[in-house]
């Protein structure tokens, strides 16, 4: 992309709501998915003649199995609470994007074609027919939601925003309008086993320069291992961690915390990603079909264990659903939780006084934490519900001596999103991408001017390359980002194991 | 004697329970499917039942988005409330004594449910951002809130009714022995309020049920929690 042709938000202490401005991201739509891509997916591949009847027939569905949309539809009074919570509608002003007037894209169609007072009094309740310029701003603005969760927190009634873009991209998907970004990715997972379309040897090289790496730099044979039989723990992790920056810094950090307490682990190469755009596009039989290659590789490896790696809709999927899509695992190790995240399993080894850290080692950075929302909002970790928040903290104040917490509005389950969740993290939405990361951004300017903060650790892939992305373009340092393995890795003592 | 009142009361009543009913049954059939609790959610039912509890009564949640809302919103609920149980002594014969003593409170928090309802009118005027997802309706919906709870106050401070009347009529409503109704403004308020519990379950007032409902809400955080063998897993 060249030089954005739009204005990067100017930093503010707040993030107030903005005046509103209709229509003002009214043109963002993602690139659609092509014949191929869609019908890779069974999906139509392209607008369908019957699209109104066909839209209707699939929220008919959805509404018969779902309850939660059901009752959102019905429940929302339009107190307006959510108004002012959404990071897209901070950044953009676009009244569109405050997360009841999102939902208000579906529930109108819905009041017109499913409701008694909507047939009977359309315009007196907002019900609105089901039209061509009705489905393109569908198309505009449920591509503008990240399904962060966050209008929901301050809902009186828990109303999930999310829900309503997961089923009306379910509904676009159907009548052949589907995403090029998720849609392309979710195929490269069945066909290639990760969202990158990494193959099995390309990744075996990775690791193989990766063990030398390290060997280089610390002197210590942390090894990387892939499809390695009979190894205690199998470790699913996104693929961006396999070697985008800094993605790859918190491998490195899960490499040496496996080898310092002397666990066998192994990665595999058919289950070589832990995210799951399956989420993202609401399309449960998709987030079931990419799950299994989980179980697949956890049978064909006999492993004990499933740790996952540094990935937030991932954790959502995998603590939420995994049991219930791809269980039951009662073959493994039955004194852990199935699955694990990867901060719960650094964590006990701390716990356990198992691991040995050099905090000096990160005395140069002045660190902060963004809570990503999945992880947030939609999981937990540990013991007691607030763990997904507590245990990123003890393990980075176990490795290092300086930490300073953003506003208590903008973090744990306030937490704004990154901007790039939720399927929009391409280029074409940068706008939105930019202007959604300005709650973020404003949150980062005080902490960075009150304490010096340089670096913000967080524990999903997406938010680390959406952060890379848009860093710069406020001013910030690129390499301000990164992963809590990515801490961990700098300060942990590795000699004990490899004497 | 005229029967309408009493038929009316009867189809008011119809109306509203089957229609709850209907809809309550709409929603139980649809399943929760993968769980949504938001998080931190409380991993057992007791504790469930306690964050409902605090939604119920104190609108948590809505007391951390936005206080205006809230403070307008909770003085009209708990002022509708009292209200409401206020209103037992013109269905119950003996009056319970706690009724009686709520009796003076519930008077006057007539006056604090029509300024609830001025607030978040005010808001829903002023503020462009909830002005913005206004639909006729909602205003509507506070209109005949408003003229329900400004013709209750008339008749209670004002053009007094023949309550002796009113006790036999609705009374009567349970023994089929039906009675006329005393005219004025009560003639009024109960048109309203029959309106108002027609309404229930097809209108947003099905955010009642609703808070009970909400998968994101009323669910435990059922993460991890190994579920029963699948048919040829
Ligand atoms: S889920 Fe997040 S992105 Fe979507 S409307 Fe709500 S706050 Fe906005
Ligand atoms: S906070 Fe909930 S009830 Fe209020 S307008 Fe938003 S979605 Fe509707
Ligand atoms: S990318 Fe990160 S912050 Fe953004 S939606 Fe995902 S988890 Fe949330």
């Amino acid at each position: 992309m060249a030089t954005p042709s739009f204005a990067v938000p100017a930093l503010a202490e707040e993030s107030l709501p903005p005046p509103l401005q209709p229509g003002a991201m009214a043109h963002s739509k993602p690139y659609v998915a092509n014949k191929a891509i869609q019908e890779a997916l069974d999906y139509p591949g392209e607008l369908v003649s019957d699209w109104h009847d066909r839209a209707l027939t699939k929220l008919a569905e959805i509404l018969k199995r779902n309850r939660a949309l059901q009752v959102y539809l019905d429940a929302c009074v339009h107190c307006g609470a959510c108004t002012d919570k959404c990071h897209y509608f901070l950044g953009t002003g676009d009244p569109r994007n405050m997360p009841v007037a999102r939902q208000e894209l579906l529930r109108s169609v819905y009041r017109r074609h499913f409701t008694l007072p909507g047939k009977l009094f359309g315009s007196l309740v907002g019900a609105q027919e089901l039209t061509k310029e009705r489905l393109e701003e569908w198309y505009s603005y449920f591509y503008q939601c990240s399904e962060c969760r966050r209008c929901s927190v301050f809902c009186p009634y828990g109303i999930d925003t999310a829900e309503f873009t997961m089923a009306a991209r379910e509904v676009l998907n159907t009548v052949g309008m589907g995403q090029k970004y998720a849609n392309e990715i979710i195929g490269k997972v069945h066909r290639i086993g990760n969202n990158l379309g990494l193959p099995g040897p390309a990744l075996i090289d990775t690791l193989e320069g990766l063990e030398e790496d390290v060997k280089e730099e610390t002197g210590a044979e942390v090894r990387f291992p892939i499809d390695q039989q009979g190894a205690e723990v199998l470790l699913v992790t996104p693929s961006a961690d396999f070697f985008a920056e800094p993605h790859v810094e918190s491998l490195i950090g899960y490499a040496k915390v496996f080898h310092a307490a002397g666990i066998s682990w192994t990665l595999s190469s058919h289950a070589s990603e832990a995210g799951n755009f399956g989420l993202f596009t609401g399309n449960e039989a998709q987030m079931q079909k990419i799950s299994q290659r989980v179980r697949e590789a956890v049978l064909e490896l006999g492993v004990k264990r499933i740790v996952v790696g540094e990935c937030g809709h991932a954790w959502r999927v995998a603590y939420n659903y995994w049991q219930k899509l791809i269980g039951p695992f009662d073959f493994l190790d039955p004194r852990y939780p199935v699955p694990q995240h990867i901060c719960e399993f650094t964590h006990e080894l701390i716990e356990r006084q198992a691991l040995v850290f050099d905090k000096e080692a990160n005395d140069h950075r002045i660190i902060t934490f963004h809570d990503s929302c999945n992880v947030a909002r939609a999981s937990s970790m540990g013991k007691v519900p607030g763990g997904q928040f507590e245990l990123p903290r003890a393990i980075i104040r176990a490795v290092a001596n300086h930490f300073h917490e953003m506003a208590p509005d903008t973090i744990r389950e306030k937490t704004f999103c990154c901007g790039g969740g939720g399927g929009l993290l391409t280029d074409e939405l940068l706008e939105l991408r930019v202007k959604g990361a300005s709650p973020r951004m404003n949150a980062l300017k005080q902490v960075v001017d009150h304490h010096q903060v340089n670096f913000m650790a967080t524990i999903c892939a997406i938010c680390k390359a959406q952060f890379s992305k848009v860093l710069p373009m406020y001013g910030f340092e690129m390499g301000m980002v990164g992963g809590v393995h990515q801490l961990v890795s700098t300060a942990i003592r590795l000699g004990r194991n490899c004497e | 004697m005229d029967l309408a009142p009493a038929i009316l009361a009867y189809l008011v009543t119809a109306v509203l329970v089957l229609g709850l009913a209907w809809r309550i049954a709409k929603f139980m059939r649809a399943p929760v499917g993968l769980p949504i609790a938001v998080t931190p959610a409380p991993r057992t039912s007791a504790g469930v039942a306690w964050r409902l509890t605090k939604e119920v009564l104190v609108f948590a949640s809505l007391f951390q988005s936005n206080k205006w809302t809230w403070f307008f919103g909770w003085i009209f609920h708990a002022a509708l409330a009292l209200v409401l149980l206020r209103h037992l002594r013109y269905f119950l014969e003996p009056v319970p004594t706690w009724v009686l003593w709520l009796q003076p409170w519930g008077r006057y928090a007539g006056f604090a449910m029509v300024f609830g309802l001025l607030g978040l009118w005010a808001r829903r005027l002023l503020v462009a951002r909830v002005r913005f997802i206004s639909t006729p309706s909602d205003h509507l919906m506070l209109l005949l809130l408003g003229l329900i709870g400004f013709s209750g106050l008339m008749m209670s401070f004002v053009i007094h009714t023949d309550l002796i009347a009113l006790k036999r009529f609705t009374l009567g409503l349970f023994t089929f022995e039906w009675s006329a109704l005393p005219g004025g403004p009560l003639l009024v308020h109960l048109l309203a309020v029959g309106v108002l519990l027609m309404i229930v379950p097809v209108s947003k007032l099905l955010h009642v049920p609703g808070v009970f409902l909400s998968p994101s809400r009323a669910r435990a955080d059922t993460g991890r929690r190994p579920v029963a063998r699948r048919e040829g897993a």
